[in-house]
């Protein structure tokens, strides 16, 4: 073993210190860093905003704030919980483990990664500005739209639209720039003898995902570069006086919509498994049928999106087609939820914090999946659409599916980032307090979809007032108990425990042959895979 | 492990430029939302100029970034930073790059589609006691039925012609697919070693690609004051301006980096081996090309 390490190593022997470190450094490990602070802050962020909203529909009636306010705090939560904190949190982890999982120094692209994090400080700017924007007296706040954008409402909308046009354009930019280096480092850096069907599933969830990225952000790019013309330049692409149909703007938003839920979720399903096999002490079952499993999601992802929007009005031969291939991604996802229950199967399970999570995310994620295939039905969605049946049914799939996951995987990987144990008594109790309290918030919303209560809007029918309130009540608890979670974090990696090289006993892959937490550069000898 | 020492991979300083162009990119973004908030609220008249100066100072300090960017990749590259593995990585990600861009153009082209097959045969098609669009025909090019629909009334402009193929927009064609040949003649003169089949086919290209967009300009000025062809003028107008100005924003980029790789050749940056700044360029300019293909096929010709 020769003593030299990467070529270039000393020129890092001098790396800035202080603000001058983040704003300019081409780590992976450092800009992993901000992405997943940058993702836990936007979470506070677009979660004080809903908490706005549910103290709002706490009681029937108008208390807190004016029907418009309302509806910009909506459409910003949502913008910010998916773009903010949910993809720089999954982009995150990309950074710090991918090139420890294949045995690669750094990203290939280190200087491109840099810039994908700069832009998400500006597009965060840009979608909260307005707000303060129109305490100043300039503009009537941010969109009103929802995160949609629909025309025409958005299209006859103030400045706030304008904002989350451009917000939109910047973190498209960045999610493409991620997608480029981690699909030019996992095909250019893996360790010699890592084939790819020898990858950590983790890097497939992540490379499938980088592919749906490049091929839908542009088209979301282009739909609203669209938007902004009709807005200011006189085209008429979603007006029918101009030969036009604002129900084309659905279409293109949905063919990146769609797939996005994918990209939220299958860097998830990607380090599941991992997590399942680590305290299961058991290889992961059905490694090779979870491969193809991701790619027949990721294919299917983007052949399935105008079942968003069955209700405005389509052929009866494009109502059925939607609805079957909808139905059809059930096939490989069951495959999937089968091969995560058989890893489990006669394993040797214990429950830390990560595991609980990654039970309780099958269960709970296993429930979003189901409500989607009844919305999937077209004659069902007739019923359920624009009702609290869908919120609940995509926060189902995304807190849990999506947010509840990112935890599993903070507490899976920080003792290995952090190089400390964190509290493992905090940490159950906030897996516990959160997926009651998740549950007690969302629960009653599927009652409340189905007894009609319409989304989006401030007040509500009296019947309602009951689940409304313990709704409220739930998403204040499960607001405040992450809380928690950021003070385990903050704690980890202030001190702690000192965390072995392998962390989990049943851990298995390169990242936990580095020492904890791993060197400046991970891997200045590539590892040899046989 | 002695096989890894000659394998190892470049990783740049630290790098201040990425942090500079993302603010150059919110003082635009900002500025230019600030430069036309007068179209929705007239109270906001007074910030079109300071919006204006932001936008100017955001892409002042973008095109610096980029150029400083681009200059220490150069440097890095002539003095031997990048060997065959980091050379692959600019490969790979050159390609999935313009992978984006066609998922970019695909956009633009799904919306003539869905335009041409679906919203207009279907607002000439509804049912004649409740239409208000009686007299409007499902045929292509349309400029739309008119009526107000957003609250601004829309009249379809009454000169309104489309624009023929067979003018100046085959002679673009000719023009792009000859640049197409003429930089594949310069790289073989790359690979050959023939400095003087290099240059003169780069600079054949550049002078082709400029040509181009005087072309467009000429087009695009016949459109304005003659044709009663603009931004406005429905579906055919804002397809046709949207696709055929992006793809000349991007034959615009193309010569720029043309030019800057015409100066490199010429500066002797390139060898037999190892020139993938070279390569690069030409793969997106073929990928303009292919673009602009689709472009005369279905806006202009059928």
């Amino acid at each position: 073993m020769s003593t030299t390490t990467v070529a270039h190593h000393d020129d890092h022997a001098e790396h800035p210190t202080g603000i001058m470190r983040w704003l300019t450094t081409t780590n992976h490990k450092d800009i992993g860093t901000m992405y997943l602070t940058f993702s836990l802050i936007m979470f506070f962020v677009g979660g004080a905003m809903i908490l706005g909203i549910r103290a709002e529909l706490f009681k029937p009636g108008l208390q807190l704030m004016n029907p418009e306010f309302f509806n910009q705090l909506i459409g910003v939560h949502a913008l910010i919980m998916i773009f903010a904190a949910l993809m720089p949190a999954a982009t995150g982890f990309a950074n710090w483990m991918i090139p420890l999982q294949i045995g690669a120094p750094d990203m290939a692209l280190p200087r491109l990664n840099n810039w994908g994090f700069w832009l998400l400080p500006p597009s965060a700017i840009l979608l909260t500005l307005p707000f303060t924007l129109a305490l100043f007296g300039i503009g009537d706040g941010a969109l009103a739209t929802g995160w949609t954008f629909y025309p025409p409402l958005s299209v006859q909308g103030g400045i706030g639209v304008d904002f989350a046009i451009f917000a939109v354009h910047l973190l498209g930019i960045s999610s493409v720039l991620g997608s480029i280096n981690v699909i030019v480092t996992v095909f250019n850096m893996r360790a010699p003898g890592m084939t790819l069907m020898k990858m950590p599933m983790f890097v497939w969830g992540w490379l499938i995902t980088a592919f749906l990225l490049i091929a839908t952000i542009p088209v979301l790019a282009g739909a609203v570069t669209m938007l902004l013309t009709d807005r200011h330049f006189g085209t008429h692409f979603f007006d029918a006086a101009g030969g036009g149909d604002p129900i084309m703007f659905q279409h293109l938003f949905w063919f990146f919509g769609h797939p996005e839920v994918y990209i939220l979720l299958l860097p998830v399903w990607g380090f599941i498994p991992q997590i399942l096999e680590t305290f299961s002490r058991k290889p992961m079952y059905g490694y090779k049928a979870q491969v193809y499993s991701l790619w027949g999601i990721g294919a299917l992802a983007v052949v399935v999106w105008a079942h968003h929007f069955f209700t405005a009005g389509m052929p009866v031969p494009a109502l059925l087609y939607f609805m079957y291939s909808t139905m059809a991604i059930s096939l490989p996802l069951a495959v999937l939820f089968f091969c995560w229950i058989k890893t489990m199967w006669r394993g040797s399970m214990s429950f830390e914090t990560p595991m609980l999570f990654a039970v309780g995310w099958i269960i709970l994620f296993g429930i979003g999946g189901l409500t989607g295939l009844v919305l999937a039905d077209v004659a069902a969605d007739a019923q359920y659409h624009n009702s609290y049946f869908v919120v609940a049914h995509f926060h189902y799939t995304l807190f849990a599916g999506g947010i509840m996951g990112i935890m599993a995987g903070t507490y899976y990987w920080l003792p290995k980032m952090t190089g400390h144990m964190y509290s493992e008594k905090l940490g159950k109790l906030h897996f516990w307090l959160t997926a009651i309290s998740f549950n007690m918030t969302f629960i009653p919303q599927f009652f409340l979809g189905l007894a009609g209560m319409p989304r989006r809007i401030p007040d509500y029918a009296l019947q309602f007032a009951e689940f409304n309130m313990i709704s409220s009540i739930a998403a204040f608890t499960l607001g405040l108990s992450q809380l928690l979670f950021v003070y385990n974090i903050v704690s980890c990696a202030r001190g702690g425990k000192k965390a072995t090289d392998k962390v989990w006993e049943g851990a298995q892959g390169l990242e936990w042959t580095l020492p904890s937490p791993p060197p400046y550069h991970s891997f200045t000898e590539q590892p040899v895979i046989k | 492990m002695a096989t890894h020492s000659n394998n190892q991979y470049y990783v740049p300083h630290g790098s201040v430029y990425p942090s500079i162009i993302s603010v150059g990119l919110l003082s635009l973004a900002s500025g230019f939302i600030f430069s036309v908030a007068t179209d929705r609220s007239k109270e906001l008249a007074y910030l079109q100029a300071p919006g204006k100066w932001m936008m100017i100072l955001g892409a002042l300090l973008i095109l610096a970034m980029v150029f400083k960017w681009m200059g220490s990749v150069i440097t890095e590259n002539v003095t031997g930073k990048f060997k065959g593995w980091e050379d692959k990585s600019f490969r790979i990600g050159m390609i999935v790059f313009i992978c984006s861009e066609v998922a970019f153009f695909a956009a633009f082209f799904g919306a003539l589609f869905y335009m041409r097959v679906i919203s207009i045969p279907d607002l000439a098609g509804y049912d004649l006691d409740i239409t208000p669009y009686k007299d409007f025909l499902a045929s292509w090019p349309s400029i739309g039925p008119g009526g107000s629909v957003l609250g601004a009334e829309y009249k379809p402009p009454a000169n309104f012609k489309p624009m023929a193929a067979w003018g100046l927009p085959a002679i673009n064609t000719a023009l792009l697919l000859t640049s197409g040949a003429t930089i594949t003649w310069a790289h073989w003169g790359l690979i050959k070693n023939n400095r003087k089949q290099l240059i003169i086919g780069m600079a054949l290209t550049v002078a082709l690609g400029i040509a181009f967009l005087c072309c467009q300009a000429m087009e695009y000025h016949e459109a304005y004051t003659e044709m009663g062809l603009t931004l406005g003028s429905g579906a055919y107008g804002a397809s046709f301006f949207m696709l055929t100005g992006f793809h000349g924003f991007h034959v615009m980029l193309g010569t720029i980096m043309l030019i800057v790789i015409l100066i490199r050749c010429m500066k002797g940056h390139f060898t037999p081996e190892h020139h993938f700044g070279f390569e690069g360029v030409a793969w997106y300019w073929h990928f303009v090309d292919v673009v602009w293909l689709g472009l005369f096929i279905f806006v202009y010709w059928l």
